[in-house]
């Protein structure tokens, strides 16, 4: 009998137990009292809106001096960590060796079978073999990475870009296996050590989480074109696919252009004229 | 019922004792990748899954094999069964408390890991695995112990234990058939892009989960003095037979169509496997002695007289079991990912720090089936004595 | 003989329990820090929401413009007092630390002594820590 009253008792004290605990958070949910109720949130002013935002690479004016110019705009701007540079021993002590294979790059050159693997031919036009070919995230129509997230961390704007939110990313990498274009890299170690210069305007990543280029979602909130384009001296052109006056589907009207892996559906939103 | 797992033996305790030391030492290492991040392991930008998920992936094959004593028994009311019933279901409990385990530890960041729940979504695979594998855990702990405690009361269990049993079986096939389709559901990823996989995973698992247990029982045979029955574990070794064959028929699909169809992309990985890729061949040696161990294991329990020798079967079921891990942890999840979409290759291989890390979630698996099996065997030595 | 045991137990239970009480009672206790308010945060009276308010909630608000920001590329925050705030830690005028100026003397004041360590930091950069 003792036995059973105790274990009832328990039993009680348990389920009351769960309803302290809960108490607070079903307030704090059902409350408004930080008065936000009343603010306004808006885009800036000066924001530039697409339906679908998309970029064509012409390749005829892709040189290598531009791809390293491109690839330094990018990198810098976003912050993105560079391992080759020698660490200040003074304001980082202690930090590890590098194991190369764990980079992060938001956007680099790769040559045409690298790039196209699915268009390797061995009779390809000479001059396509010695190309450098840039490759970044293709912010897909029908996006695996987004799909795959477990927790919306990565996710899809109404412009068409495919954005990661470091706050929410529980880095399970699961992103990184769906993704068809190997766009997407691991922040397997703190990447403050090996930016040489912060940018104050973009934060740095943690450990842990995912990341990739983001077509310079920033930017574009300020009324700017992404860096890359800007550095590009013209060989990239950024505009609404949705938009059937855009630069951009001019461009796609008069030249010929294919895009990754397009066999697999996922609709790349980056093009290339041959 | 707990209190039986704290009286025990001096090599019950040196046992235990091993177990928190090897746990121990696991959290070492797990608190400097904690601090450190991933970059103690040997996973790159290009092999993102590694050892982590590799074991993942074997384990919950091994969970779901605990329903290929749950089927015969409580479908087909076969009753030589009855006693490895429990053991099945508790097997079952440690796989899975060591998968979520290795999910955790392959986390970038663990603390944030309660966003799978608060950010539900439902178009990720990984949504649906969570959602499986935790009510899989839950009705093997309510079962298994509702149905144990019963026994001990000498009562009979109560009557919603029997819905739950059923619902159990659908939930062992959900937890390998979802983890299957965490992989075989990714455009780019030609080796596991395949419908097959599923039905693979389930046949290596009801292979590896049965051969575990088999050896499981042997172990209790000669620490307890609770007897499985030498039939019981001889139905269970021509389950492992049947399941290990479907699993290399399976296999042999696979190499089939990748090489007659000779597409490069499906094509590359079954090479880097086999063969070695652009003169990158870390996998070869493995996956040959997967294949000879799974191959010699399938004949040793065709053939009866090798399959009924008592001395043999425990080597054998090793055997198949580390074929079988071999296959599906270390080859199909490298095998994955090795080329890259973009055809380069980067080899993987385990770190220290993230094999000690590993060995430090068996042991935690170790700890809790070792506790429960103590209690079932205990329960069951009284219940006749 | 089990009695004694028993409240024994209790009373070292009941000691280890109020044991922060103790603590408190031994050592000096520090006043709790007045965050500094620097620049224009001196001069402009008001923030996002009133003092009590901020005080209360902001990491609430910031969890809200971090959302904002990043899921619905909503970056300007009209509040209802009127001002409007560029949603955003420590980039440009109209940000956080572009009013509160420092954060070793705003942030850290307060989250120092109550032990808190937010993660902010770890991402987002303090402009003054830059230069």
């Amino acid at each position: 009998m003792m036995e059973k009253s105790r274990r009832s008792f328990l039993k009680v004290a348990g389920i009351a137990a769960i309803g302290l605990g809960a108490a607070p958070a079903m307030n704090f949910a059902a409350s408004d009292s930080h008065g936000t109720a009343h603010a306004v949130k808006s885009k800036n002013k000066k924001a530039l809106h697409a339906q679908r935002w998309g970029m064509v690479i012409d390749t005829n004016k892709i040189t290598d001096e531009v791809v390293e110019s491109i690839v330094e705009a990018c990198h810098k701007a976003h912050n993105v960590p560079d391992f080759n540079i020698e660490v200040d021993e003074k304001k980082y002590p202690n930090t590890r060796p590098v194991n190369h294979k764990q980079e992060v790059k938001w956007i680099w050159e790769e040559e045409f079978h690298n790039a196209f693997p699915d268009k390797e031919d061995e009779f390809l036009a000479e001059k396509f073999h010695d190309l450098p070919f840039l490759v970044t995230c293709n912010h897909c129509k029908n996006a695996p990475c987004v799909q795959a997230c477990p927790t919306q961390a990565t996710f899809k704007r109404e412009d068409g870009i495919v954005m990661m939110d470091f706050h929410r990313c529980i880095g399970c990498r699961f992103c990184m296996a769906a993704c068809p274009f190997g766009s997407r890299n691991f922040n397997f170690r703190d990447p403050r050590p090996f930016i040489e210069e912060v940018n104050p305007t973009f934060p740095t990543r943690s450990k842990g989480v995912v990341e990739k280029c983001n077509f310079c979602a920033e930017r574009l909130a300020k009324g700017e074109l992404p860096h890359c384009v800007e550095a590009s001296e013209g060989a990239i052109v950024f505009g609404d696919l949705e938009d059937s006056e855009s630069d951009i589907r001019v461009l796609l009207n008069e030249n010929y252009t294919i895009r990754r892996k397009q066999s697999l559906g996922t609709e790349p939103s980056v093009y290339y004229i041959m | 019922m707990l209190e039986i797992a704290i009286k025990g033996s001096k090599n019950y305790w040196l046992w235990i004792v091993f177990l928190l030391a090897v746990m121990g030492a696991g959290g070492i290492f797990y608190i400097d990748q904690f601090m450190n991040g991933l970059m103690t392991t040997g996973m790159s930008r290009d092999v993102s899954w590694g050892f982590y998920i590799a074991n993942f992936t074997f384990l919950v094959g091994v969970a779901a094999g605990g329903v290929m004593v749950v089927i015969p028994y409580y479908l087909h009311d076969y009753e030589k069964f009855h006693r490895i019933t429990i053991l099945g279901e508790f097997l079952a409990v440690a796989s899975l408390i060591m998968c979520l385990l290795f999910i955790i530890v392959d986390l970038g960041q663990p603390t944030r890991a309660f966003n799978v729940m608060l950010y539900p979504s439902p178009k990720s695979m990984l949504f649906y695995d969570m959602l499986v594998l935790n009510g899989y855990l839950f009705l093997n702990i309510v079962v298994g112990w509702k149905i144990l405690e019963a026994e001990r009361n000498q009562v009979e269990p109560a009557w919603w234990t029997k819905p739950l049993i059923y619902l159990s079986i659908p939930f062992a096939i959900g937890i390998h058939t979802v983890t299957a389709y965490l992989y075989c559901g990714l455009p780019g990823r030609g080796f596991w892009l395949t419908a097959i996989l599923a039905p693979r995973f389930l046949a290596s698992a009801f292979a590896a989960g049965p051969a575990f247990l088999i050896i499981l029982c042997y172990i209790i045979r000669k620490f307890t003095k609770f007897d499985p029955g030498w039939e019981a574990m001889q139905t269970l070794s021509k389950i492992v037979c049947y399941a290990l064959i479907a699993n290399l028929f399976f296999f042999v699909c696979e190499v089939f169509v990748s090489y007659y169809s000779n597409i490069p992309s499906h094509k590359a990985h079954v090479q880097y496997l086999l063969f070695g890729y652009h003169g990158y061949h870390a996998l070869v040696p493995w996956m040959w002695t997967s294949m000879i161990l799974m191959t010699t294991g399938a004949i040793f329990l065709l053939i009866p007289p090798l399959r009924n020798n008592k001395t043999l079967l425990p080597f054998t079921c090793a055997m198949i079991i580390f074929g079988v891990w071999i296959d599906k942890a270390l080859g199909m999840i490298s095998g994955g990912f090795v080329p890259s979409p973009l055809h380069h290759v980067t080899e993987y291989a385990p770190t220290g720090p993230e094999i000690m890390i590993s060995f430090g979630v068996y042991a935690i698996g170790f700890l809790v089936l070792t506790i429960l099996y103590k209690l079932a065997t205990q329960v069951k030595e009284e219940v006749r004595g | 003989m089990n009695k004694n045991a028993i409240i024994t137990g209790l009373i070292i239970f009941v000691l280890a329990v109020l044991s922060p009480f103790w603590f408190n009672m031994i050592t000096a206790t520090q006043a709790a820090p007045e965050p500094k308010l620097l620049g224009k945060a001196k001069t402009e009276k008001n923030c996002v929401l009133n003092k009590y308010e901020m005080r209360a909630n902001h990491m609430a608000l910031l969890d809200e413009w971090r959302d904002s920001v990043v899921r619905n590329a909503d970056r300007m925050y009209e509040s209802a007092n009127g001002h409007s705030f560029n949603m955003s830690l420590s980039t440009g005028e109209n940000s956080c630390l572009g009013c509160h100026e420092d954060k070793t003397k705003f942030c850290d004041k307060c989250h120092t002594y109550a032990s808190v360590d937010p993660y902010c930091w770890e991402c987002h950069t303090n402009p003054k820590e830059i230069r």
